[in-house]
């Protein structure tokens, strides 16, 4: 533990050290994804935000000059669906509803795994608690600051969500099967166990968040009115939920299969209220009509399928139907280690689909950028946007490519050169630590105490 | 559906001349990658009764049953994903359709080919990659931890499948190709998999005891098999047979290789020290770290099957890129190097486990070689599979591009000669719901 937390340290403070400064960027080819590319361009980072793109671009004296030949460069990635930096579980299990935790309270920035996504370009997560309840937890939006601490790491401004989850993840609480890593004794059932039950969870809780709501109004009113009235007691678990039908809070909702991605719109409608996005949705190839009429988009897998029943049915060429029938679209992870190369998971919809290469790369930039509620700030190379940018050695959906270097708000968080150059101090470190460890265990053994291992 | 695919193809074409050998194809005017021979602008390739017949810049098309015109596409040996569980495996999380991990410690005499699906969905889906050829295999990989009761240790005999065949006995290229085998190790949880895992670990002496114990019966029963072996020799014909050890037989005479699955540097020392003793043949199979084993991996001429690049690093101080730079690794310790996924799900996407590998350092022609002959040598199939010569089967990719990029579109398939359905489970269903209206 010491000795990932001493290499935590090193590369953190890597990042902290570096000022926020003026840097330009040149003879790059430059994949703005929505302003088409400027081959042989030049970015000029600014104050953190990009401020100006061209051929033409001139810089201060004192700017940090990049000379990115033959490199291209493109905004930085962006995940819809991540578990990354989490500190214990991602799953409050216990209950149905858990809409009252918030991942706000769990963000654990000494994760490694924001390093290695970091070195895989990928600059924005939304972080969510798993699937095991119809409705989990709260959701934020996480910039990869890597070496910052946990509240320094938030996204300012993007709107929180809620997780939702619909299909087998939430009804297997009410039938635990034993799967490959639960071969334990039988655990406790819990409501609910069917996708009736799943749906019922969802439309109880909004008819109870209809009534507080109520409560607090008809409570407000009569304080509007000069009254003197008890205040309503506070329910932590309903009251994000008023906050969806108030559209404070985004819907992110895990799902495989159509019947239950119709299931949830019809609900939504009925109480209310807005899906932002359907994540995973393998199957919203069949309801892109009914997802696009609601206005959600869909976060998607680029190939996941055949690894459980309501995955059968998926196919690679999700992504590309639902973009074809109007529906925004963006590619996610799920994964600590997918989320390492989500360009080249963008990569495959040319092939599933026959994406261009910027529709491509509009599914892991600007599209999760909409869904997010930030495609304002982030998810282009646009003037007045921060300077989240990538530096590819290759094309990024060229899978022979590789991440160089990574910008967030302009300040350089990962350089290969930088990571490669400090391995033999990290190693140095590893060395002493475990020979200090050992010589602890030799010197244990010969007093006769149990060693440290 | 295959008939079909054969009729379009030949009505594509146009250029059917006597059909005196109706199994004959020529593809020509395309860019042919033999893989072990310089690439040819403009070549030709001629198929005759399923086998490579001819390779050159030009090849007479008289008397040829059907020409394609390859213009602007290229040629590559079909790919072979070293390891999958393809056929035994449909969907990993339902038990009823998994057949892997049979009960038993030792259970060298099980077939993979057998039960082998020949109509799985994910025979289809592999191919649209480009994949012609998999090895199956009956084990997942998995081990218990300590927690579930010991895990196979030969889990049983790994075949070399074409993926096309009405039946598992045509599909098959290779019956037994591997003996597929869990090297014992002293089974600490990994990290990754400690939130997943109910209970309390065992504790450390427990396991180590565990391991020394495999270890011990692992040796029994190799000398159990040698054994068996010269008994039977010097047994009359009322001999009784014994079905598990006489399946030991090829790989203790050194014809059948183990297929070693061995993650860790200390357990693939200890699985080359096992082989040297034994005097078997092995092959190590997903290794997850080279460390010190390079020169004894080449000294001993072990092949390695990597596993996949797109992976996390094993431990939390490892360098972010440890997975993507191991292939090189191991190519540049001169150690024989191919790929496999170890799954079903993502099979197909082998060739792009080895791009990361080239995005990292390994050579394109090594990886593509990696994909192809490497493969066919290291199963002992290299006379048979893995590149454009004449005499082999003509497993044959015309694509779009190199199959390692994701852009590639396959164009057209042969496996041994027959040109084989694109469509898949997953382009059905694309074709179905484009069209909802």
């Amino acid at each position: 533990m010491q000795q990932v937390f001493s290499f935590t340290c090193l590369i953190g403070m890597m990042a902290i050290l570096s000022p926020a400064e003026t840097t330009l960027i040149r003879n790059a080819t430059v994949l703005t994804v929505t302003k088409g590319t400027v081959p042989n361009g030049r970015v000029l980072i600014e104050n953190g935000k990009i401020a100006a793109i061209g051929k033409n671009v001139s810089a201060p004296a004192d700017a940090t000059v990049v000379d990115a030949a033959g490199k291209y460069l493109m905004p930085g990635i962006i995940d819809c669906h991540s578990h990354t930096a989490i500190e214990g579980g991602v799953n409050e299990g216990t209950v149905s509803d858990s809409s009252m935790v918030n991942i706000n309270d769990v963000i654990d920035p000494y994760d490694v795994n924001i390093y290695r996504a970091l070195a895989g370009g990928l600059t924005v997560s939304n972080v969510l608690h798993g699937s095991a309840n119809a409705i989990g937890g709260q959701t934020v939006v996480i910039k990869l600051r890597w070496g910052k601490t946990a509240p320094e790491m938030l996204f300012e401004g993007a709107k929180p969500g809620i997780k939702f989850a619909l299909g087998e993840n939430p009804k297997r609480q009410g039938y635990p099967t034993q799967s490959f890593f639960s071969r334990g004794p039988a655990l406790e059932r819990r409501y609910p166990g069917t996708r009736m039950g799943v749906e019922e969870v969802i439309r109880e809780s909004f008819t109870e968040a209809k009534n507080y709501q109520a409560t607090w109004k008809k409570y407000n009113d009569r304080i509007a009115r000069g009254e003197h009235p008890i205040p309503p007691r506070r329910d932590l678990r309903l009251e994000p939920l008023v906050e969806v039908l108030e559209g404070k809070r985004y819907v992110h909702a895990h799902c495989y299969r159509s019947d239950e991605i119709l299931m949830l719109i019809r609900v939504a409608d009925q109480m209310g209220f807005k899906i932002r996005t359907f994540q995973h949705a393998l199957e919203g190839y069949k309801v892109a009509k009914e997802i696009a009429a609601h206005g959600a988009g869909v976060s998607t897998f680029s190939d996941w399928w055949g690894y459980k029943i309501e995955a059968y049915d998926a196919t690679p060429y999700n992504a590309a139907i639902l973009m074809r029938k109007g529906v925004m679209v963006s590619l996610n992870s799920d994964s600590d280690e997918l989320q390492r190369h989500l360009n080249l998971e963008a990569a495959k919809t040319m092939r599933y689909g026959g994406l261009s290469e910027t529709e491509a790369l509009a599914m892991v930039t600007i599209n999760p950028a909409k869904q997010l509620g930030i495609d304002d700030k982030v998810g282009s190379i646009e003037v007045g946007k921060s300077a989240d940018l990538v530096l590819f050695d290759k094309h990024p959906l060229d899978t022979f490519s590789k991440p160089l270097k990574v910008w967030i708000d302009g300040h350089e968080y990962f350089d290969r050169d930088k990571d490669l150059e400090k391995r033999p101090e990290f190693e140095r470190r590893k060395k002493a630590l475990e020979d200090k460890l050992n010589a602890a265990a030799n010197a244990g053994a010969k007093q006769g105490k149990p060693g440290a291992h | 559906m295959k008939v079909r695919s054969l009729v379009v193809i030949a009505a594509l074409s146009g250029l059917s001349l006597l059909a005196d050998s109706s199994n004959s194809v020529l593809i020509r005017n395309v860019m042919v990658h033999p893989v072990t021979s310089p690439d040819i602008a403009n070549g030709s390739v001629l198929v005759i009764d399923g086998k490579i017949a001819q390779v050159g810049p030009k090849v007479g098309a008289k008397g040829v049953a059907r020409v394609i015109d390859g213009h602007g596409l290229q040629l590559y040996p079909g790919l072979i994903n070293a390891a999958t569980n393809v056929g035994l495996s449909e969907i990993s999380s339902l038990r009823d359709t998994v057949d892997l991990d049979e009960v038993g410690l030792f259970n060298p005499d099980l077939r993979a080919e057998i039960a082998y699906n020949p109509s799985s969905e994910h025979i289809g889906v592999t191919r649209g990659a480009g994949i012609t050829a998999v090895i199956s295999l009956p084990g997942s990989g998995g081990r218990g931890f300590g927690r579930n009761g010991p895990g196979s240790v030969i889990t049983g005999q790994g075949t070399l499948m074409h993926l096309d065949g009405w039946t598992w006995e045509e599909a098959a290229v290779k019956p037994s190709a591997v003996m597929d085998m869990l090297f014992p190790e002293i089974e600490t949880v990994p990290r990754r998999y400690a939130a997943f895992l109910p209970g309390r670990p065992r504790p450390y002496q427990e396991l180590e005891k565990d391991y020394r114990e495999r270890l011990q019966q692992l040796s029994e029963f190799f000398e159990d098999a040698r054994r068996y072996e010269k008994a039977k020799a010097a047994a009359g014909p009322d001999f009784r047979g014994d079905v598990r050890l006489e399946a030991m037989i090829p790989v203790i005479d050194g014809k059948l290789p183990l297929f070693v699955r061995a993650e860790r540097e200390p357990m693939i020392k200890d699985a080359v020290a096992f082989a040297d003793k034994e005097k078997v043949k092995i092959i190590i199979a997903d290794p997850r770290e080279i460390g010190s084993t390079g020169p004894l991996l080449k000294e001993h001429n072990i092949p390695v099957v990597l596993g996949k690049t797109f992976q996390l690093p094993m431990r939390d101080d490892d360098p972010y890129d440890a997975p993507y730079t191991l292939p090189n690794e191991f190519y540049k310790a001169g150690v024989k190097i191919c790929f496999g996924t170890f799954d079903v799900e993502f099979a197909r996407n082998v060739p792009f486990e080895a791009a990361q590998a080239v995005a990292f350092g390994l050579p394109h022609d090594e990886a593509l070689k990696a994909l192809t002959i490497n493969s066919a040598d290291i199963l002992g199939a290299g006379d048979q599979l893995g590149s454009i010569q004449p005499g082999k089967i003509a497993d044959l990719i015309l694509t779009d591009g190199d199959p390692m990029q994701a852009k590639t579109n396959i164009k057209q398939m042969f496996i041994a000669g027959r040109g084989v359905s694109l469509e898949s489970r997953h382009t059905r269903e694309y074709e179905k719901w484009i069209r909802r209206p």
